[in-house]
């Protein structure tokens, strides 16, 4: 289910089929006045038909960033600086404008962050779902009447649990929670089969978000669609997703199946985060993450964890840890790869951070 | 404008929306109600300030300049004397406050502005009249224009998708809402009117003509028109595009336009329907606030082209003192914009689903 | 515990290398920023340059032109600066044309000796020989003076009845906002004109000022009480209520900062506001008719015909000036959108 990434190298050729979305050594920039801020710094992996994966991290770490590249909606100055996204086999990196609009909500639909502004002000909540459909008909296909695209109206908002009668009214006139089922109308009203679900429940109240992600189930059940979950929440995560991803700085940090995860989780900073979920065992103290996440315009050179980490060691002030696969998950920590020579260090590192480095060990 | 937009902008409205249908159907059930009043608010206050402020000076210029008129004898000297006979018994200074307050509010309700002094025996109201056929035809037309110029072309500035070369060809247009129109109006006369000699350089039609509903006669207006027109409507167009351009890109910046793109609707629909629809309301909001200062800037472009509207009728009132007159062109208009604002302030909840008049 | 140490090592090396780098630091966080925004925001630089060349140019002008003797041999007149109260050139010098504009003598016809020399009318008279430069550089400073009098005044009674009507709330606030909103739908050239009118006497360039600030407080008032209100309900401000913080402080301390661009914003648009409306009731006449302020010019190009009679040089200059002004006002305003609206920068 999740491939590292010599494992998604190896099985290109005969992987395209299986994957809905796949995505290698992504990288996303902002140009600002002070320097490029790497939102998004070379991160790789694989969805397949179907699967949950939810993306998991402190605010700042990407994880929104990401989601927005994946449905190529990054805004100036932010831009994709490498990598390749595949969506059924298609890179949509470098696919022209008219042939991407035409894709999402096809192939692709984004469940928005934040539903409260996301449907258009001063239309009624049905124009909303219907001009979506209409911009996709295609050449070929003649364009449908009123009535059938009422009808699909009606279905669609009995499906995400709302009454038909919401089509006629305008989004002011609902509750977060009622707007919120509304974008996922909007989401699956052509049967894509990948789900971008940025956050879908924040603002919302706990009560409502447990409904929300269990009609997102759902939907995603009935469409048998992939599903990438961007939260910051782990408990309500872990709750829907089959495999999940940590982020941290622009970097995937780890990736597993959820029950592996939480069982044993191997990055540093998952452990951190796990052992952070506020729990009823009152005898467990509570733990925070020590420490801020650094800016990403200047982050710490080697790995970028180092100043919060409990397990920090010489290596992670002068190298980069590498993505790895171990038991049939990956990790990015230079606990579990090997120790490597000293003269790869100085080759592979600037000398403030060799300085740095010495410092560290005096 | 002020009440639909705050009301608006009450996160209370948002948040709990079945008391926020009670409270608003409660409110506007008579919006239109409290607008009128504001409206007779807005007219009450600024005739009051005309009437309190001179007599805070102790001074009555009027009534010396009456009766310097009458002095000056000649046929309507009779007249005259009439006139001040009955300034000073209703608004002189020697009668209580009080009364010659009622006395003044009376009128003002009748719209009776009474007799000019310059042009006696002729009322105010009478020249008002033949003044303000031009007035309307010239500014109607040129501030409509000018709106909906402005709002296309500050919807393409703000526009992201628009190409680059566009914000450099409206530089100019956007510089030359910074000058004043009466300036521009002076430019615009010595181009065509002198040098070139296309155009005429003063009136409303050329002198001769009388005025008639012939096609030559339309041609003639039309043709004295332009300038003025132009002077008006370069400013203005700059005016509406500068606000219409920031109103877009704040638009631009608001999440359900990125969920427009994720929806992968076409540009057009997205520029239409989405961003221009959401940025032309405060653009409509602003209509009201700025009708006055367009209209006090064409009332001068008026005097520059003696255009015989209302605005230049007043600047040859002031060079006469003729009091009665100033006030009755002052008050028409403080009377008409206030008309215009509540007109805008009543349409508006048509253009946006958030403001409603009643419950529906 | 080894580790504990390396941290100490780790923040002290930090600290030495920043007490080195401070000047650097100070560059890179007070210097730097200054010239990144001015690229980014290039029309405040050029609007503040313009206005700051036009002050220049005047008071340059009127330092130089005080110390030339006069034009004629009347006792009265010390400097050329003089001329614009009685016109100073010689008699029959009427309407001279700008003395290096050797195309306008067909326009005027000129007598041979008393063709003007190289600088002497710079910027020619008007028929009743008032020496031009002199009038305008007399001009440039009155006008700004009313607006910048205007300007001061009318941002001055906005912000404090904002403050009052934002802290007070209650029965002031909804006195307030309905006497704003009356206001603004009542144009405040005509309320002037008429008081202008009653009053009877020519008004200074200063009471102009206090006029104009007298019917233009309200939009100002607008502007920052609705910013005041968006600030009341901003968690520090919170925060501080709570913490004890008396209003003045809270004002002070914790809006004011948050306030200064809608404030200083504000202040141009009322200043550039007073300038037209100033100029606009100058021409109208109801200026100071002893005064050589921009508007009054512009009151006797219209009144004298100056178009028609070819005399360019009477409007052209005044002209200029009042769009250096204008359009200065503008790009500064502009710019300071975009400083007190972050999102309007990126497509300048």
């Amino acid at each position: 289910m999740v491939t590292t990434e010599q494992e998604t190298h190896s099985s290109n050729a005969s992987g395209d089929e299986e994957f809905a979305l796949r995505v290698e050594d992504l990288k996303v920039y902002y140009g600002t006045p002070r320097g490029t801020v790497k939102a998004v710094d070379g991160v790789s992996f694989n969805l397949k038909q179907g699967e949950r994966f939810a993306l998991v991290g402190e605010s700042g770490s990407g994880k929104s960033t990401l989601a927005m590249a994946i449905m190529r909606l990054t805004r100036e100055p932010g831009h994709i600086a490498g990598g390749h996204i595949y969506l059924n086999g298609r890179d949509v990196v470098d696919m022209p404008e008219r042939e991407i609009r035409s894709i999402r909500l096809r192939e692709m639909a984004l469940v928005p962050q934040g539903a409260m502004n996301s449907l258009n002000p001063v239309m009624r909540v049905g124009d909303q779902i219907i001009d979506g459909i209409l911009d996709h008909v295609s050449s070929g296909e003649s364009q449908p009447n009123r009535a059938t695209l009422n009808e699909r109206v009606h279905d669609l908002l009995v499906r995400v649990g709302l009454d038909p009668s919401v089509a006629r009214l305008h989004p002011h006139e609902l509750s977060g929670g009622m707007k919120q089922r509304v974008a996922m109308a909007i989401a699956i009203s052509l049967n894509p089969n990948i789900i971008v679900a940025d956050e879908p429940t924040s603002a919302l109240d706990v009560v409502v978000q447990r409904q929300i992600m269990q009609t997102l189930g759902r939907l995603q059940e009935g469409l048998e669609a992939a599903v990438l979950l961007v939260g910051h929440d782990m408990g309500l995560v872990a709750q829907f997703a089959d495999t999940i991803g940590v982020m941290y700085a622009g970097k995937l940090v780890e990736v597993g199946s959820v029950p592996d995860v939480f069982k044993d989780p191997k990055h540093p900073y998952t452990k951190l985060l796990i052992e952070s979920l506020p729990s009823f065992d009152i005898s467990r103290k509570f733990v925070g993450i020590p420490g801020m996440q650094p800016a990403l315009l200047n982050l710490p050179p080697g790995c970028s964890f180092n100043p919060r980490c409990p397990s920090v060691h010489e290596r992670c002030f002068s190298e980069i840890p590498a993505f790895l696969p171990i038991d049939g998950r990956g990790v990015a920590c230079h606990l579990y790869d090997e120790p490597v020579i000293p003269a790869e260090v100085g080759a592979s590192a600037d000398g403030t951070s060799i300085q740095r480095g010495e410092e560290a060990t005096n | 404008m002020t009440t639909t937009a705050t009301r608006r902008n009450n996160p209370a409205l948002n948040t709990k929306p079945n008391s926020a249908v009670a409270f608003i159907a409660a409110f506007f059930g008579n919006f239109i109600v409290q607008r009128f009043l504001l409206f007779l608010l807005t007219v009450w206050v600024a005739a009051t300030v005309i009437f309190i402020l001179p007599r805070l000076t102790g001074q009555d210029p009027v009534k010396e300049k009456l009766l310097l008129e009458a002095q000056r004898g000649g046929s309507v000297q009779a007249g005259m004397n009439e006139m001040a006979k009955e300034y000073s018994a209703r608004l002189g200074l020697d009668l209580p406050i009080q009364e010659q307050y009622i006395n003044y509010m009376t009128d003002l309700a009748q719209l009776d502005f009474g007799y000019s002094i310059a042009y006696f025996p002729r009322t105010v109201n009478e020249i008002i009249l033949d003044s303000i056929v031009w007035s309307i035809g010239l500014m109607t037309v040129t501030l409509f224009l000018a709106f909906v110029l402005g709002t296309g072309a500050g919807a393409l500035l703000g526009w992201s998708r628009s190409p680059g070369w566009l914000s450099y060809a409206f530089m100019p247009l956007l510089t030359l809402s910074a000058i004043p129109q009466y300036m521009l109006g002076l430019v615009l006369m010595f181009i065509f009117a002198i040098i070139l000699n296309w155009l005429p350089f003063f009136g409303a039609y050329s002198p001769g003509n009388l005025p008639e509903w012939s096609l030559g006669f339309v041609l003639d207006v039309l043709r004295h028109a332009i300038l003025p027109a132009l002077a008006i409507l370069f400013s203005a167009v700059g005016f509406w595009a500068i606000g219409m351009r920031g109103m877009m890109i704040n638009t631009q910046g608001e999440d359900f336009m990125i969920q427009a793109d994720a929806k992968g609707l076409n540009g057009t629909r997205i520029f239409v329907r989405y961003a221009i629809r959401n940025a032309l309301l405060p653009q409509v909001t602003g209509l009201a606030i700025s009708f006055g200062t367009l209209l006090t800037g064409a009332v001068l472009v008026e005097v520059l082209f003696q255009y015989p509207g209302l605005g230049n009728t007043l600047f040859y009132a002031i060079r006469v003192s003729d009091f009665f007159q100033i006030t009755g062109i002052v008050m028409t208009i403080i009377i008409s914009l206030a008309m215009a604002t509540m007109v805008v302030d009543l349409v508006y909840p048509l253009i946006d689903p958030r403001v409603k008049y009643t419950q529906s | 515990m080894a580790r504990a140490a390396d941290t100490r090592n780790l923040t002290m090396s930090t600290r030495a290398r920043l007490a080195r780098r401070r000047w650097g630091v100070f560059y890179q966080e007070r210097i730097e920023p200054i010239f990144l925004y001015s690229r980014r925001n290039p029309s405040l630089i050029v609007g503040l340059a313009m206005l700051g060349t036009l002050l220049l140019f005047t008071v340059i002008g009127l330092l130089g032109y005080s110390q030339l003797e006069p034009h004629t041999n009347d006792p009265s007149q010390n400097s050329r600066l003089d001329a614009y109260v009685s016109g100073g050139a010689p008699v029959g010098d009427k309407r001279m044309p700008p003395s290096w504009c050797t195309w306008c003598e067909d326009i005027v016809e000129l007598e041979g000796d008393k063709k003007p020399t190289l600088f002497q009318y710079p910027m020619g008279t008007d028929t009743q020989s008032r020496d031009l430069f002199a009038t305008n550089l007399r001009g440039i400073p009155l006008t700004l003076g009313t607006g910048l009098i205007a300007g001061l005044l009318s941002v001055g009674i906005g912000t404090v009845t904002a403050f009052v009507a934002a802290y007070y709330r209650g029965v002031p606030d909804v006195v307030i906002r309905l006497l704003t909103d009356v206001g603004i739908s009542i144009p405040g050239l005509l309320i002037l004109i008429i008081i202008r009118i009653q009053l009877g006497t020519e008004l200074l360039w200063w009471q102009l000022g206090a006029g104009l600030a007298a019917v233009g407080w309200v939009f100002s008032s607008r502007t920052v009480r609705s910013q005041v209100l968006v600030l009341r309900e901003q968690p520090y401000v919170e925060i501080a209520r709570q913490s004890g913080m008396s209003g003045l402080a809270i004002i002070f301390r914790e809006m004011m900062p948050n306030l200064i661009p809608y404030i200083t914003a504000s202040f141009v648009a009322s200043v550039a506001g007073s300038i037209l409306a100033s100029i606009g009731l100058e021409a109208l006449g109801l200026g100071d008719f002893s005064s050589p302020s921009l508007g009054m010019t512009v009151y006797w190009v219209i009144q004298f015909g100056a178009i028609t009679l070819g005399m360019w040089w009477w409007w052209l200059f005044p002209l200029a000036f009042i769009v250096i002004i204008f359009v200065s006002l503008f790009l500064i305003s502009a710019g300071l959108d975009e400083w007190s609206n972050p999102r309007l920068r990126r497509q300048v």
